[in-house]
């Protein structure tokens, strides 16, 4: 039964520098969105805030597949081109992930509690400086756990590309391994669990190691307990991922 | 089986006690007993083993060495055959349920009323029938002048009310011991009066024995039959109210007794 | 622009009239068995056999950190060989359930340590026994406070229904992909499917926040 057992790995293989560039791609962008998005709710302005808003929730209420289908099917439509699969993905997960990583950045800098905002106004620091100097250090650590999540359900996203024929780990399961290695699925499938289940133990490694160096910045230990207020803002996010 | 006492007028015996919490010893061979009916306070500084002791006896902690023996029975401790182990939950159970509790922080159940927070006990534990568990619970709803708040919650009650619901839900049980942990701490000052006496007008009208940690020195001076100093996991003096409050023996007791006094 | 309004209006109902019921149920029967599973995987986690805690946590882990799509083939291939033949929409809802889960175990599991340490006490010196402690104090007092968080993940799981398409189920997604392959015009059904969901999940999300207002102001 384990005699094929290094094709079906060689074969996943195959797939998985698409799964690791579409979830780098995928995070890169997110992140990004995340601070542009997360600050502009948090802005004077009620235009850009409602602006900033309406991404968040378009993106957050679609269907992560339905976006990825439209994006490869229906746009090549609208404006004549066609998009590869990989760009399509990354950047569907972006904007997506993006999306609930706002409401992680805004969270995270809502709860910096107001004294420190008073005292940064004391010291007449301005508003950039506030929130680069005093407030985005202090809110970056709360903010490392839940995007540890995020960035799993990121990866775990990277499997729908398979479904915009992606050569990702789960297309070369699905198209190469299967079709002739039905009788061996559940190996086969269990495999691929496997493969993922590393990758995403890699992003917590490093997660973690990022909190570290967060809490530093600011003289704190990171804490050990998740505690079901932080488990809630990022659950009100509607992001998938829960547990911290 | 439990160990049987040796002496036909004891309630409650530490016997050669200690509790370590990690590498801190909190409580170091305490060896006390306390009569039936007796009302006894324990008084000291944070941290030196005051609540320990309340919680042992509630089984809320387990004691790291030595004894406890509740009106004859041990409590810690069973015997197999010729020897003693440590209890297992069930037995602790049986005998805890002569013990009741107050604490500090009310801890009503604020899922249910008033009435279930009294019932719950005496039918769940006591295996009371409902009838005679509501029965019980419009008593003591009267003895603690709350009867109009029977079909309360919790969180519509002031602070004293609630202590008090507490004091009633405790009674409940018709417990032999009763502990009573800093019940007033946690209350605004002007409530504080009300559940004192209240405690005073049970404590001179049942036979249930008091152990009592409190802060409030005129409480303890006037209900107690016996004060108890503490430092770090030691008895430093243990004497009648009158005593130990004007001509205390030991020099910590009066150290103690001068910077908590003073402050009014 | 090479937008087809007729085409939208055209397979509008038939993507409505063949997908919702089908997304409906997978959303509410995925919903409950997470919820239930969730609450006896939380509680497994917490038993005092080390056993029992160490593979409840392996299980929740491996299933939260792998992809919800490959569990749905893993099971789909799976169960027929192992002989239960469920018909796809089945096998998807019970990949989505017990998916979501593992993640209604860590939702149910912070809600049983938020309270307070003082009930478990109370309950001590009320001698309550252990299972009557859980019923009556314990878990309703827990749960209520974490139903607004079991709520966005019943929408995440109505969001990740489409993912059954690919075992052959016809949900919104899975309608609105058959009547595009019947024309080889893809484009007005997939956005009458996206903006169904986004209707869909946002007026879901809207109730969720009247809970969360409502259980606020309970404790």
């Amino acid at each position: 039964m384990f005699d094929n057992l290094s094709l079906f790995v060689s074969t996943i293989s195959q797939g998985l520098l698409l799964t690791v560039e579409a979830t780098l791609g995928g995070i890169v962008i997110a992140i990004v969105l995340s601070f542009v998005f997360g600050l502009a709710m948090l802005s004077k302005s009620r235009t850009v805030r409602v602006l900033a808003r309406i991404y968040v929730e378009i993106w957050r209420g679609t269907s992560e597949v339905v976006q990825l289908l439209w994006i490869y099917f229906a746009l090549p439509i609208l404006i004549g081109y066609r998009i590869v699969p990989l760009l399509a993905g990354i950047v569907v997960l972006g904007m997506n992930f993006g999306a609930y990583g706002a409401e992680i950045v805004r969270g995270a800098v809502q709860s910096v509690p107001k004294a420190q905002y008073e005292g940064a106004i004391a010291l007449s620091l301005t508003p950039a400086q506030r929130m680069r100097r005093v407030i985005l250090p202090q809110a970056l650590v709360e903010m490392v756990p839940p995007f540890n999540n995020l960035f799993i359900q990121l990866l775990k996203g990277s499997a729908l590309l398979t479904l915009i024929t992606a050569h990702e780990m789960t297309y070369q399961a699905r198209e190469v391994l299967i079709q002739r290695h039905i009788d061996q699925a559940g190996l086969i499938w269990t495999v691929v669990l496997l493969f993922y289940l590393v990758l995403a133990i890699l992003i917590t490694t490093g997660m973690r190691a990022l909190e570290r160096w967060a809490a530093r910045l600011v003289g704190r230990k990171p804490s050990q307990r998740r505690s079901l207020r932080s488990m809630t803002f990022a659950a009100k996010s509607h992001a998938p991922g829960g547990g911290l | 089986m439990s160990e049987p006492s040796t002496e036909a007028d004891v309630m409650i015996r530490f016997e050669d006690v200690v509790k370590r919490f990690g590498d801190n010893v909190v409580l170091d061979e305490l060896n006390f007993t306390v009569a039936p009916g007796e009302f006894v306070t324990l008084i000291g500084p944070s941290g030196s083993g005051k609540t320990t002791i309340l919680r042992l006896l509630m089984t809320l902690e387990q004691v790291s060495g030595g004894k406890i023996h509740v009106g004859g029975e041990c409590l810690t401790h069973v015997r197999r055959g010729d020897r003693l182990v440590p209890a297992d939950e069930k037995h602790q159970r049986q005998v805890r349920k002569r013990i009741g509790m107050v604490f500090q922080q009310f801890n009503l159940f604020p899922n249910m009323k008033v009435l279930q927070n009294l019932t719950e006990g005496p039918i769940r534990s006591l295996g009371l029938p409902r009838a005679e568990a509501e029965a019980r619970a419009h008593e003591l709803l009267e003895l603690v002048g709350l009867t109009d708040k029977v079909n309360a919650h919790p969180t519509q009650l002031s602070g004293g009310q609630q202590q008090r619901v507490a004091i009633a839900r405790a009674l409940a049980m018709r417990p032999d011991v009763l502990l009573l942990d800093e019940v007033t701490s946690a209350l605004d000052p002007e409530l504080v009066a009300g559940v004192l006496a209240l405690l005073k007008d049970i404590a001179n009208t049942t036979d249930i024995t008091f152990l009592c940690v409190t802060h409030e020195m005129g409480f303890a001076r006037d209900v107690s039959d016996r004060v108890m100093m503490f430092d770090q996991g030691q008895i430093v003096e243990d004497a009648v109210p009158d005593k130990l409050f004007s001509e205390p023996d030991h020099e910590r007791t009066r150290a103690f007794l001068s910077a908590v006094l003073e402050r009014g | 622009m090479n937008w087809d309004w007729n085409f939208f209006w055209d397979v509008f109902p038939d993507v409505v009239s063949d997908g919702l019921l089908i997304t409906f149920e997978a959303t509410v029967y995925g919903s409950v068995i997470a919820y239930l599973l969730g609450l006896v995987l939380a509680l497994l986690r917490r038993s005092p056999v080390r056993i029992v805690r160490g593979v409840t946590w392996a299980f929740i882990e491996f299933i939260r950190s792998t992809p919800l799509l490959v569990q749905i083939f893993f099971l789909f291939f799976v169960l027929p060989d192992i002989g239960l033949k469920f018909d796809p929409l089945t096998t998807g809802v019970i990949a989505i359930g017990l998916h979501y889960a593992t993640y209604a175990a860590e939702v149910y599991r912070a809600g049983i340590e938020a309270v307070p340490v003082g009930q478990w006490e109370a309950a001590t010196a009320l001698s309550l026994p252990r299972a009557r402690t859980w019923r009556a104090v314990i878990l309703p007092q827990a749960i209520p406070r974490v139903l607004p968080a079991l709520g966005n993940y019943t929408i995440s799981m109505l969001k990740e229904t489409p993912l059954l398409l690919t075992i052959g189920v016809l949900d919104i997604a899975g309608a609105a992909f058959q009547e595009g392959s019947e024309r080889f015009r893809y484009l007005e059904p997939i956005t009458v499917a996206g903006i169904l969901f986004l209707v869909l999940s946002y007026s879901a999300s809207l109730l969720v926040r009247w809970l969360e207002r409502r259980v606020g102001t309970v404790h």
